[in-house]
Order: structure tokens, then sequence, then C-alpha cells
């Protein structure tokens, strides 16, 4: 168990700049998720850490000391890719026993403590069987076990669970989130799934093209976005975003105005639109509206409103400590 | 999604293969027929009549203190090329793969001496080794050292092995190299994680999972120092000095063209045969149930 702090991290690969500076102090026990979208360097951030790429400017510190110039294997920590990467060759039991083995540890504590983590991850019956004999959530959980039972300081995740179906993922999300609670153990976890991001986090960097855009607790940063973009990435349905001269009272400089599809209403009076379709998930409805000023909105009320049919006009409403108004740069403003 | 194409008659499929069908007939099935056929047999010394002695050709054989001799000096021959050309290979493999840039300049440079035709390699290292005027005895000779192959059995052996496995490497090193990148490269990153240096990386995880490669490689190359060596030994030792380098195919040469035992010359050939015949079913049951992970 350890902190972590990253202190303007920056990475260039050849002449790509992938990481442009990222501060944070990550506290003990502490369960982080960098999310962003595809491309936008978590994967190169969270490698940096683990000792895996270099760094090009910048200092990452874990426990207090610097770790810029170690090899991984010298970091005390553990990673989880996002195919596993388990050793083929090798049993399941050998697989989460290989770290300790070459440390040293002496036979009987490595029998215990991968059975411990075998029972722990419902593996027990598995653990003579080669990874190929093993289902994907099967295989999700030796990379786990082989994590955990090294005890290390820091865990790293790079997408583990975006190789499993939509089910076992929510499965497999709670279980990540059981263990890191009873271990303990700082976590950092990448992941492009803003759902993923806010159910893990205790809080979350959210990247954008390289920078940091906004690090918080998941619903400090859906009550409070800082910038167009993280309004935009995190929520689902995303924030409508809308011309910014709707509004009366814009504040100089805005350019444009975010409301969630939540804090929308079908009204009586309001901004006029037309329904353009909607969608009944059961619990809630979504209303797909265009507006006559050019652009989409969604509108989330409950099912028990009324349905409105497609190309009927309606007028929307919202609440003036609802809106959020960016400006040309996609800042708050 | 297989596609088949099927032909309707007999004669146009037939035609099609004819030829490969002529040319093992002809390259292939006639001579071995006509090896097996003679290794019965003792000719005349002028070749004018042959005399049935059954298996007698191989009694004879497997009794002959030069023959057996032949046979450890093939086994120290192939087992050192092979040693050497997978070796070299290897590491080579092992480092052009941690190479990101200016891979591909290397692989290319590596892959030239593949192209060089055996007599030919022979040839500039027989040159290069060359008792009076070889540029590596001129430099032997400076170190102190007084290099004859010609004399000593030892040294040519060294020689011939060299320069056997010199035209090998490329080979090799191809096949190691798509081994060692066929090697997903997070189970490396996962090894280095959990705490092994590259030396342990390598003896755990990396050499268990090239030896498919391996193995099909030492196969193929104990079959390579058996038969296709014939070139570089014919053109630096001749077999010498006093049978050194004298390995079995060598030996069916010597014997059968030089000392016109045809007889025992086809004998040999056949167990030749058979040797080559052990190593493919080998090579192919292993093939056939190769471990894929
Ligand atoms: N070895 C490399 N050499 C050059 N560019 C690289 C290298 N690795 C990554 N990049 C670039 O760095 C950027 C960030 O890559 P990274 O893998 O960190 O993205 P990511 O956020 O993890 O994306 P994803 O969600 O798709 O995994 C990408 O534009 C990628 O092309
Ligand atoms: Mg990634």
């Amino acid at each position: 168990m350890a902190t972590v702090s990253l202190n303007g991290i920056k990475k260039t690969f050849g002449k790509t700049d992938v990481i442009h500076g990222i501060d944070v102090e990550i506290e003990d026990g502490e369960f982080i998720v960098i999310v962003g979208p595809s491309g936008c360097g978590k994967s190169t951030l969270l490698r940096m850490v683990a000792g895996l790429e270099t760094v090009t400017e910048g200092e990452i510190r874990i426990a207090g000391a610097r770790v810029n110039d170690r090899e991984p294997m010298d970091r005390d920590i553990a990673m989880v890719f996002q195919n596993y990467a388990l050793y083929p060759h090798m049993s399941v039991f050998d697989n989460m026993a290989y770290g300790l083995k070459i440390a040293g540890t002496p036979k009987a504590e490595i029998a215990e403590r991968v059975n411990e983590a075998a029972t722990l991850l419902q593996l027990s019956d598995y653990l003579h069987r080669r990874p190929r004999e093993l289902s994907g959530g099967q295989r999700q959980r030796v990379a786990m076990g082989r994590a955990i039972v090294r005890k290390p300081s820091v865990f790293l995740f790079d997408e583990p669970l975006s190789n499993l179906d939509a089910k076992l993922r929510v499965q497999m999300r709670l279980e990540i989130k059981q263990l890191q609670r009873r271990l303990g153990v700082t976590s950092l976890y990448v992941t492009h799934d803003q759902v993923e991001a806010m159910t893990l986090a205790d809080r979350m960097i959210v990247m954008n093209g390289g920078r940091a855009d906004q690090i918080g607790a998941p619903l400090e940063v859906y009550a409070n976005p800082q910038t167009e973009f993280v309004a935009g990435f995190i929520g689902s349905p995303p924030m409508n975003f809308l011309p910014s001269d709707i509004e009366a009272d814009a504040p100089d400089g805005a350019r444009t105005l975010g409301v969630r599809p939540e804090h929308l209403r079908i009204a009586s009076s309001g901004t006029p639109a037309t329904v353009v379709y909607s969608e009944a998930l059961g619990a809630e409805t979504l209303v797909h509206v265009s507006l006559p000023q050019g652009g989409q909105a969604t509108v989330r009320q409950d099912a028990t409103m009324p349905l409105p049919a497609e190309g009927t006009a309606v007028h929307l409403e919202w609440n003036a400590t609802d809106r959020f108004f960016f400006d040309a740069d996609g800042r708050r403003n | 999604m297989e596609k088949r194409v099927t032909f309707k008659g007999i004669w146009l499929p037939l035609l099609l293969v004819l030829p490969q069908l002529v040319i093992t007939a002809v390259f292939f099935f006639y001579p071995a027929g006509q090896a097996v056929y003679q290794s019965l047999f003792i000719p005349d010394p002028f070749g004018l009549s042959m005399q049935w002695v059954g298996l007698g050709n191989f009694e004879y054989l497997l009794g002959n203190a030069y023959y057996r001799a032949s046979f450890v000096t093939t086994a120290i021959f192939s087992i050192a090329v092979t040693v050497v050309s997978m070796g070299v290979a290897l590491y080579l493999a092992v480092l052009a793969d941690r190479l990101i840039k200016g891979s591909g300049v290397y692989r290319t440079l590596l892959i030239w001496p593949y192209a060089v035709a055996p007599a030919v390699a022979g040839v500039l290292w027989l040159f290069m080794f060359n008792t009076r005027v070889g540029v590596i005895t001129w430099y032997l000779g400076v170190l102190g050292y007084d290099w004859n192959h010609v004399l000593n059995g030892e040294e040519a052996m060294g020689l011939v092995v060299v320069a056997s496995a010199w035209g090998r490497i490329s080979y090799n090193f191809l096949f190691f190299l798509a081994g060692l990148q066929a090697i997903p490269r997070s189970v490396i990153e996962a090894a280095a994680i959990d705490g092994a240096r590259f030396w342990t990386r390598f003896r755990t995880i990396v050499w268990p999972l090239l030896s498919p490669t391996t193995f099909f490689l030492l196969v193929v190359n104990i079959v390579y120092a058996f038969f296709e060596t014939f070139g570089v030994i014919h053109t630096i030792t001749g077999g010498g000095p006093q049978q050194a380098t004298t390995i079995l195919v060598y030996k069916v040469f010597s014997d059968g063209f030089v000392s016109q035992d045809l007889g025992s010359s086809a004998a040999q050939s056949v167990i030749l045969l058979v040797i080559v015949g052990a190593l493919t079913i080998l090579q192919f049951k292993y093939i056939e149930r190769r471990v894929h992970y």
C-alpha cells in the first residue's frame, strides 16, 4: 500500500507528444480511474507508472520514492492487462505462483497464498488447468489472482473487462471493487467506459488528448464538469449542447449551453422544439427533439409521463441552476 | 469457407500432376530403386557382371571400422553444425527482436548467406583459411597459432562445421525471429512486472514458448547437416585428412565414385534413405501434434 504521485508527466513518442503534462496525488488505498476516449493516452500513462514506458519529462513517485529509473520489477506494482497476458504454457497455479517463485518465497507459503487467492476468486477447481482451457471470465480472474498473490503496493488495470460480454462485465466490475475495498490496495484503473469509471472510482481522471481535463470524485465531476469535453463524455445519454444565445442571460464569452437530459422537461411553454422520435426504455423514456435553431437534444423523462408522438411540436424548459455555459475553448465560464 | 474445385474426369487432373510425378519418378524412385537393387550385388571391377550377395554389403559395412567411424564423424558434425547454427541464429534473433528501429536492415543482411550455394560458401571459407594465403590463417599466425586444417583433423572438422553452419544461420534466424515475434509482448511485460529479469524471462517464458520452433529447426538442421553439406566438405577438405571429415554422405560418394565400390556405396545410400525417412516421419508426427498454446 502506497501513495502515488505524478508530477508534470509528459510523454513523447519520437516527434509526437502523447501526454502533455499530468499532475495528480493519489492517496493510499484510493481507487483512481483514468477514463477517456480511445487514443487519449490512458494506457501510455499507466504503462509509465508500471515502468513499461520511459517517462519523457516529469516525476513519478510511489510511496514517496522516485521511480522514474526503476525497472518494473523494482516498483512493487502488479498489472492486469487487457488481454490478460497469462503464461500460456503454465497451469493456473503456476501462473499465479510465478512472481512468488522468482521472489524466492518458500514453497509452503506460495501454496498458501495461491490457494487463498484462488478461493477468493473461485478458481480453486481450475488450478491445474492451462489458460486456454478457461473461459474469458476465468482467465480474467487468473490475471487478477496473479496480481493479488504478490501483495503489491499498487494495482494497475488496463481495460481489464473490455474482452468480456456485457453481463459478465457488470459482475466483474462489482468483484473488482469489492476486492479492492477488502485489500485496500492503491489502484489505477484505465477504461474508456464512463459507466465503469463512475461506478468504480473514488476519484477519476478524465483525459482528453493527453491532458487531464478534470480530476475528481465521480459525482462531483458529473455535477460540476469543468470542460465541455468532460460534460459530454461523462453521463449517458450525454449532455445536450445548445447555442448559448438561446438564453437571454448567457454570460459574456459563452458559446455553448449544456443541459443534462434529465434536467430538460417537456412543458407547455419555453423553447419550441419538434419530436424526432422517442425511445421507451422501460423505467424511463428518451425523447429526441430537434430545435428550430439547428441541433438536437435529448429529454430523459419518467416512463409514467405521456409519450409524445413523432413530429409533435413541443416546448422545452429547464432550471437556470442546471445550466452549464462553456466558452469557445470548451472551458466553463 | 473452403472452396473445393472438382474435376469431372480423371485425365485432366492426372495431366496436371504428371510433371511432378515424372520428376519424382525419374529423380527419386528410379535412383532409389536402383540403389536398393545394387546394394544386393557386388559388381566385378569392370562392371561387366554382378554377383548376388544378399545382405552381404550391409553385413560388411556394419562390421567395417571405417564405416562405423564415419557414423561417429557424422554425429559429431551434425550436432556441431546444428548447435552452432541454431545457437548463433537464436542469439541474433533475440537481439533483432529487441530492436525496434532498423531491424529490417539486419534481417535483410542476415538473409544473404542463405543465398550463397554451399560449394561457393565452401570456396569462400577455404580461401579465408587457406594454409598459405588465407587471411584468417595469417591473423592466427600473427597471434601465434599455426592453423593447418590440411594436416589437423580437428581443425578440418572445425572449419567444415563453421562453413556449413554459416549458411544455415539465416534460415534459422528467420524462424527464430518469427517465433519470438509471435510471443505476445504483454506476456513478456507481465513477466517483467512479476519480477523476472531478462535471463529469467528467457529461460521460463521465451524458451518454452519457442520450443515448437526449436524442435522444427532441430530436425531440419540435422537433415541439412546429414545430406546437404556435401558441397562444403567436397570443396574444403574432400573428406580428409584421414577421413576426419568423411560424413556418411561423403563416404557414399568417395566409395562409389572414387573407389568404384558400387555395391557398398549403394548399400550406404539405402542406409541413409532409411535414416532420412525416419527423421521425416519424426518431423511430420511432431508437426501434426504440435502444441498450440
Ligand atoms: N509505441 C508507440 N509509438 C508511437 N506512438 C504511440 C505508441 N504507443 C502509443 N502511441 C500513440 O499514443 C497515443 C495514445 O495511445 P494509448 O495507447 O495510450 O491510448 P489509449 O488512451 O490507451 O487508447 P485505447 O482506449 O484505444 O487503448 C495514440 O495516439 C497512439 O497512437
Ligand atoms: Mg489503451
